[in-house]
Parts: structure tokens; sequence; C-alpha cells
């Protein structure tokens, strides 16, 4: 941190500070809005959703906690909306879990060792992210069929699960780690397996934090694939339940305003909490380009 | 025992850390880029599947909707670009320098639209864009004297609508890739500027600029790709793959829609071959302008 030197207290300072201070309240008070206003609104009977539209209206005479006592009263709507819940909760553990053990054997793999595939393979994990996912998604999906894990849960999170982004944000952070481990492990008699799940791995905890809540923001909020994959209403996840809602006449409209703001509840909590290792993790790839 | 210690050389177990990802390599990325070429070059009916040459290809340069939908999709990316770049830079540079206080609050509150599902944040804005008089955008309008519109019916209110919620959603992405490329940034370099007395101008346009450039290539890069592949939220903001006039269709919109809503495969991987085409030759020209080629010095 730098230290401010003379000018700190300047009436000149003040006003800089308060302008430039200033423009972010404003600017967040833009991004705020519309989930403040959504949050408001699921305090009110859905129809007036579809009569006023995302009225800014903070009068409490009129909220009523009707949405979120309907929405857990357990009767059908509260049982299916759950139900995805669960399932959008199960397909996110599972795929965070694989993706994040998958993608760091394999960038240890490719950090650790020297061998003639290496830069070959390195450029492959480049070039997959080199194209969109929505080209390969008709072939993919055919594939799918074929393999018979349409409407699975492993069908939705199988093509993901060497995500090359985080196996490139492993591998510069496995990196950084100093190589003389390995070779002193060896001498200990390690064997390579060994070394890389009890000696590496508890030395790549904050990268595990870091790709873990990115995999898991990914995972919850997944609309296209598993929309393509899930195919009975009992497998579907909470945004592909919560877009069955969206019917033009709106009479769903109390179980849908309800069950969003509910649904971005577990990653407002967890960016909240691993706010820091969120940003270490997005920001990997922008700085050494 | 042999075996064994032949998987535990230290020759062999690199393959076998690797192992996973050559799978999902061969089996979810090569096999169906493969297939999305050959089978654009099909026609893929429920019984049998015929080879049909380039006729996918002939019947899709004359197909208007397709040319609209490049257009939306090229439109939607070029003002992405000009949007979310240089005022998330701006806002990068504010924020890293002392007169902001409170940062971590504003950060937080910046990257809150990221972690919202597109199906919410879709519905919230569709509300917001809604042609009764409550909505949003219309109370805008009356305040300003042109009363109320029909925001999601006509073409340049519907991409203007398109555009909010890019911004909405990336304004604070963004600006955290720019605040990190700030951070790497070696203060020393600012600190000689000020000896040699440069305005705060021409340290932004001197040294911030040029240092900020991997940062600024990562991010044109995945802009330009997100912008070329936009789908969701205009699937999102229409409730469904169809706008009047198709005002919000979009190169994977139709794509999604000739292959899964109409089941022509073959001709939607046609319009999937061409967008990974336009992809490719944009990533390579926007590489070649910045001289990433160019030997570093």
């Amino acid at each position: 941190m730098k230290k401010q030197r003379t000018l700190s207290r300047s009436p000149k300072r003040i006003a800089l500070t308060i302008l430039g201070t200033g423009f972010f309240v404003i600017l967040c008070l833009i991004i705020a809005f519309p989930i403040v206003a959504g949050l408001l609104a699921s305090f009110r009977p859905g129809t007036e959703l579809i009569r006023r539209g995302l009225a800014l209206d903070f009068d409490i005479s009129t909220m009523t906690l009707a949405n979120y006592t309907y929405l857990f009263g357990g009767n059908v709507d509260s049982q299916k909306y759950f139900m995805w819940y669960k399932n959008s909760l199960i397909i996110t553990l599972v795929s965070v879990v694989l993706t994040l053990l998958i993608c760091y054997f394999v960038a240890y793999g490719l950090t650790m060792y020297d061998f003639k595939l290496r830069n070959l393979l390195f450029t492959l994990v480049i070039a997959t992210m080199m194209v969109p996912f929505e080209i390969l998604m008709l072939p993919l999906y055919k594939e799918i069929i074929k393999l018979h894990l349409i409407d699975t849960y492993f069908g939705v999170i199988v093509i993901g699960l060497c995500s090359a982004s985080t196996i490139f944000f492993f591998r510069q952070y496995l990196g950084g780690l100093p190589k003389d481990l390995l070779s002193a492990a060896r001498i200990d008699g390690a064997n390579e397996y060994y070394i890389s799940v009890k000696i590496i791995l508890p030395l790549a905890k904050p990268a595990f934090a870091s790709m873990g809540i990115l995999c898991a923001m990914g995972a919850w909020n997944a609309i296209l694939w598993p929309l393509l994959v899930l195919k009975g209403a009992e497998k579907f996840t909470l945004p592909i339940g919560l877009n069955t809602l969206l019917t033009p006449y709106g009479n769903n409209y109390d179980v849908l305003i309800a069950g969003s703001m509910f649904g971005i509840l577990p990653i407002f909590i967890i960016f909240l909490l691993f706010q820091k290792y969120i940003i270490d993790g997005m920001t990997a790839g922008a700085v050494k380009g | 025992m042999k075996g064994k210690n032949f998987l535990y050389s230290q020759k062999v177990a690199p393959y076998v850390f690797v192992l996973p990802f050559i799978l999902s390599f061969a089996i979810f990325w090569i096999y169906p880029l493969i297939t999305a070429f050959t089978m654009s070059f099909q026609d893929i009916g429920a019984i049998k599947t015929e080879w049909v040459g380039l006729a996918n290809y002939t019947k899709l340069l004359k197909d208007k909707v397709f040319m609209i939908a490049v257009a939306n999709s090229t439109k939607y990316m070029f003002f992405t670009l000009v949007l979310l770049i240089p005022f998330p830079m701006l806002f990068a540079v504010l924020m890293d320098s002392n007169i902001v206080k409170a940062k971590g609050l504003w950060k937080a509150i910046l990257y809150m639209p990221a972690l919202t599902s597109v199906v919410i944040s879709g519905t919230l804005f569709r509300l917001m864009f809604t042609e009764y008089k409550t909505g949003q955008m219309n109370i805008i309008s009356q305040a300003l004297g042109f009363g109320t519109y029909k925001w999601l019916k006509n073409g340049w209110s519907g991409m203007l609508a398109l555009l909010v919620v890019a911004c909405w959603r990336w304004t604070g992405v963004n600006m955290l890739y720019f605040l990190s490329g700030l951070k790497s940034i070696d203060s020393a370099l600012y600190e000689a500027a000020d000896i040699d007395g440069a305005s705060a101008f021409q340290k932004f346009r001197y040294v911030t600029l040029p240092l900020l450039k991997p940062t600024t290539i990562y991010v044109l890069t995945i802009s330009v790709y997100a912008g070329l592949a936009m789908f969701l939220e205009s699937y999102m903001l229409w409730a469904g793959n169809s706008s009047p006039n198709n005002i919000g269709l979009t190169i994977v919109g139709y794509l999604y829609k000739r292959g899964i809503e109409k089941n022509d495969m073959g001709y939607a991987c046609a319009v999937g071959v061409v967008l990974l085409i336009v992809a490719l030759i944009i990533n390579f020209a926007q590489l070649i302008l910045n001289g990433t080629f160019k030997k570093e010095d």
C-alpha cells in the first residue's frame, strides 16, 4: 500500500475522494438495482409482477411473506422446487469434486515432469479454450444419446470434467512450487503418486479453493447443456426448473420470483465467504496473458 | 510386481496423470469437432443420413434469417467490445487510485451480477423492459417526455436491452480483470513519471495503457467469443427462442433452433462451422494487429 504523503488532508483531496467514492456508490446502486427490486418483488403477489413489471416499491405495508411460506409449504410446487434445488446441489458438488481432482492431476503431470508430449498436450489444452462450446453442442448431444447418458446427471457432468481453464490455473500455481520437493521426497523413497497426493496436493490448497468456487458457480448456474441433456422434470436442475415456470400466463410467478431469490442465496454466501479466492482464480489468466 | 514397477516409474507416471485429459480431449472435443464438420456436409434425417456436399452452406448463404442472426451477433459483439473494455478499464484505474474508499464493498457489489443465473437476471430484465408503463425503462422514458415504448418488440431497443444485460453482468468482472492487471504494474514507473512531471493523463497514456496490454488482449479475446456465441441472454429476455421479427436471434440461437427445435442437425452444424471460422478469423486478426506474433523485444 502506498502511503499518501503531504496532501492527504487538503480540501482538494477530500473533494476528490468524495467524487471518486461517490462515483462507485452511484454505479453500485445501478448495478444492485435489479436484484434489490427482485428481492422486494418477491414479497408481493406474482400477479403484481405481471401487472406492474419490476417496480421498486419500498412500501412495507403491502409486503407479505406469502410467496415464501408457499415455497416452503410442502405443497406440490414446493416439492418440485426443492427437488430441483437438491438436483442442483448434487450436480454442483459432484462435478466440483471430480473436476478439481482430475484437473489437479492433469496439471500436475504437465508441470512436474519433462516428457515428450508435454508441450503438445499443453498446446491442446489451450486449443480447447479457443473453440466456443456452442459449436460442439450438437455433436456432443448426439454423442451423449449414443452413449446412453441422456437424461442422466453423469451426462451433464462428464463433458466438463477436464476443464481447460482449471487445468491452466493449476498449472500456473504448481509451476510456482519448488521442484526440489519432488526430488527430496523421491530420495526418501516416496513413489510418484504418493508425492502428488500427500506432498504437493496439500500445498495447492489455495488453488483448490479458487477453482472450487469458480467451478461451483459455473455448475450451479449452468443452463445450456443441462437444458439439452435433462429430459425428465424430476431430474431438472434449478435454472432449468425455474425456466419451465416462465409461462406466458404468469400463473407461477409467485414461485418463480421467490424461488429465484432463494436460488441466488448459496452462491452469494459462498462468494461473500471466499471473495478473495474468487478474484485470484478468475484473474490468473489475465495478468500473464 | 513388474507391472506395478512399470506404472510407478518416472517415465510412465506423467502419462498416467494426463490420461484423463487425453481421453476427454479425444471423446469430448476432437471427436465432436470432427463430427461437426462432417455433419455439416450431410442431410441428417430421422431414418437415413445422406451426404449432400456443400448444399447446407449454399443454402446458408441464401438464408435471410441466418443473415439476420449474423448481423445481430456481430452488432452485439461490436457494441460489447466498445462498452465493456474502455469503461471497465477506466473504472479499474479509478478503483486503483487512492481517492476511493471502501473498495472491497464496491468490488463485491459490482461482481454480484456475474453470480446470478441468466435465467434469473433475464427474467428481472424482461420485467424492467416491459411495455407497461410501470416498467423501469418506461418510467425513465416517460420522465423524459417520450411516453411508453414497446422495448422488446423493436429492433434497436431489443439490442439495447441485450447490451444493458451484458453491461450489467460483465462490467464488474472486466473491471476486476483490469484491476489485477494494474496490480502487476511496478509503482516505480509511476514515481519515475511523477519526477518527469507527467500529468495524470500522460501517465495513463504512456504507462498504464501499454502495460495493461496483456490484460486487454485477454479481455478482448474472451469478449469476442462471448459476444459471437451469445444465446442465453436473448433466450431469457424473450422467454424462449423466438423474438418478434427475430430481433433477438443470434447465431447460436439459430443453431439451437435448427438443430434442436427443428431437428435439422446437418444444417445447424453448418451454422456452427461458420461461427467457428468467423471467431477464429477475428481472433487471429486481433492477435496480429496487437503484434502478439512478433518477437518479444
